[in-house]
């Protein structure tokens, strides 16, 4: 009894692996525990399973071996998703409240309520009457958010939340997963092309390799130059800096056309007198 | 307008349809008139009414409306509800292989005797077989998916529309099919009560649970892995919502032969008037269908001296009523039919 009490994982996913074909494999043999409050990100190669992943973790996939178990509802943001009817804005994001409304009884007064929060944490009150397919790529994915938002689950998984997003946006949208993960105890799974979102908001981040060569742990140990280099086949240098008096770390790709571009631009000034 | 605006101004106009057209006929009654004759019905009166206005109205017409009303609710109810399961404004209640069931269901039964009972019934049957049918074949695709269960719908649909074909192949052609034909066409002209009767319990009991479940259909018409991450049961809810259709379609067709078009057609109209939210979509598709089909009705015995059968009506208007909506869909750039 001396023990100390280690709260129970939100999510478990123990010898996991899918495959569509039974040959290919989407992720396999992958172990993790993420806890209550825990950040995670998911980087990989596109095609590399970090969809699927999340899908399984949804309950929409079944993992073909191991295990997966949630500790509680899963809300889900996927990628982009559009419907034949055009819905507004308010009524996409009450949708997240499905759970919380008897199959026999549509949303009241406080589920409405609850959307429009939703949608002011994200920004986004003014689209609400606004039709969800006549908002952009990136508009669409905070009114998603929002959706998910609304559906108050303990664990939120996110699929590419900042991949269609400005700069500013994808700013709003870390600083809200670093906010419910920290203030509200949110668990947030969410994958991303991008180690600098990785740096900004996860605790803990998920390389999924070739084969099953999957990378977890903190970002120090796991978010280093080589391990980006051999996950992207393309060259990464880590950065530091200084802002605002905080020593800030970014990662650079070199991209080849760049670096070529560079080099004959060099060799051409050399050629002047 | 407001949803609730719209809603309450088609049950006015719904109404005022139906008691106009208590009064319309060959012996033609004026709407004021109608309203006393009904009255009288409640509270008994002798202010000068006739025995024949009486029986006009109430042993004639009212069943008569009452079926178109029930007929044409349950038909667009269903056609707005399977076009949100389907995600697919483009379907209509014949897309589950229902109508064909039941369709081959009362052909069989005029073939085999002139027993009007004979027909509900085996019409019924064949409708919920027909149903059941499309859940095995789906079942044993094994596959959960929207597209596996249309596919299944087109097949039972196909099968049963042989039979019927094969059926008045067979029939004699002096007196079985012509009948047969004119049933499938579809007619209020043999309303009765017993008829009302017998389509007002599938017909209430499944638009009401449609009703409540008029949200549900929003989530579902997101799509499955949507709706299912949204947290609902996907396969459970939909077959519900596919059995309610099935009766409602079945007694439908049993007591009135095949209407088409009006499950397609009006849930668009109504799309119109109060938006894609199946909360005021499903009971202003139900009060436009019965409108709808009330005024058809009223044209279908009244343009001739005999009646012309509601299915070619509701094809001759709701194709080119169709077309309208589909082309100002597509101009207004939304491209939502």
């Amino acid at each position: 009894m001396s023990e100390a009490v280690v709260p129970e994982p939100m999510i478990v996913i123990a010898r996991a692996g899918h495959s569509y074909d039974g040959k290919r494999w989407q992720y396999r043999g992958l172990d993790l525990a993420v806890a209550r409050g825990e950040v995670v990100a998911v980087l990989g190669p596109n095609g590399r399973g970090k969809s699927t992943l999340l899908r399984s973790i949804v309950g929409l996939n079944r993992p073909t071996s191991g295990t997966i178990r949630t500790n509680g509802p899963v809300g889900f943001v996927p990628q982009d998703f559009s419907t034949p009817f055009p819905y507004s804005v308010l009524d996409i994001v009450l949708m997240g409240r499905a759970r919380h409304v008897h199959a026999l009884k549509v949303p009241g007064r406080r589920d409405i309520a609850i959307a429009r929060k939703s949608l002011a944490a994200l920004d986004i009150e003014a689209f609400a009457e606004r039709q969800f397919d006549s908002l952009s790529g990136g508009e669409r994915q905070l009114a998603l958010i929002a959706r998910a938002l609304a559906s108050e689950c303990p664990i939120l998984l996110l699929d590419e939340p900042a991949s269609a997003l400005d700069l500013k946006n994808q700013d709003l949208v870390l600083g809200f997963i670093r906010r419910i993960a920290g203030s509200e105890g949110l668990t947030v799974v969410f994958t991303t092309h991008q180690p600098n979102h990785a740096l900004a908001v996860a605790d803990r981040a998920l390389l999924m390799g070739e084969g099953d060569r999957t990378l977890i742990g903190d970002l120090a140990s796991v978010m280093t130059e080589s391990n980006l280099a051999a996950l992207y086949h393309v060259p990464v240098r880590m950065i530091g800096y200084e802002e605002e008096g905080a020593e800030l770390t970014t990662f650079a790709p070199t991209f080849r056309s760049q670096l070529e571009r560079a080099r004959s631009l060099g060799s051409a000034n050399e050629g002047e007198p | 307008m407001r949803p609730g605006l719209v809603i309450a101004v088609l049950a006015l106009v719904l109404l005022a349809a139906s008691l106009a057209s208590l009064g319309l006929g060959r012996y033609e009654i004026p709407a004021l008139r109608v309203v006393r004759i009904l009255l009288s019905g409640i509270v008994p009166s002798d202010i000068g009414l006739s025995e024949i206005e009486r029986n006009v109205v109430f042993n004639v017409r009212l069943p008569r409306i009452l079926t178109a009303i029930c007929a044409g609710a349950g038909l667009a109810l269903c056609g707005a509800a399977l076009q949100g399961v389907f995600r697919n404004p483009l379907v209509g209640p014949h897309i589950i292989g229902v109508s064909s069931g039941a369709a081959f269901g009362g052909t069989l039964a005029i073939l085999l005797s002139g027993s009007q009972s004979l027909l509900l019934l085996l019409a019924f049957a064949f409708g919920v077989l027909s149903l059941l049918m499309v859940y095995a074949l789906h079942a044993l695709v094994g596959r959960r998916d929207m597209l596996a269960l249309v596919l299944a719908g087109v097949i039972i649909g196909g099968f049963f529309a042989a039979l019927v074909s094969l059926a008045q192949y067979l029939a004699d052609t002096e007196e079985k099919l012509p009948r047969i034909v004119f049933w499938l066409l579809g007619s209020f002209a043999t309303a009765d009560y017993d008829k009302l009767r017998l389509m007002l319990g599938p017909v209430v009991l499944g638009g009401l649970l449609l009703m409540l479940l008029r949200w549900r259909i929003n989530i579902l018409s997101l799509g499955d892995d949507d709706a299912q991450a949204l947290g609902i049961s996907v396969a459970g809810t939909r077959w519900l919502i596919l059995v309610l259709i099935g009766l409602i379609v079945s007694a439908q067709v049993a007591v009135s032969g095949v209407i088409g078009w009006v499950g397609l057609v009006v849930p668009h109209m109504a799309r119109m008037l109060v938006g894609p939210d199946h909360r005021p979509l499903l009971p202003a598709s139900m009060l436009a269908g019965a409108l709808y089909m009330v005024l058809i009705d009223d044209l279908a015995r009244t343009i001739t001296d005999s009646e012309i059968p509601l299915g070619i009506l509701t094809a001759l208007l709701g194709a080119p009523i169709f077309a309208l909506i589909f082309f100002r869909s597509q101009r207004g750039g939304r491209g939502h039919v």
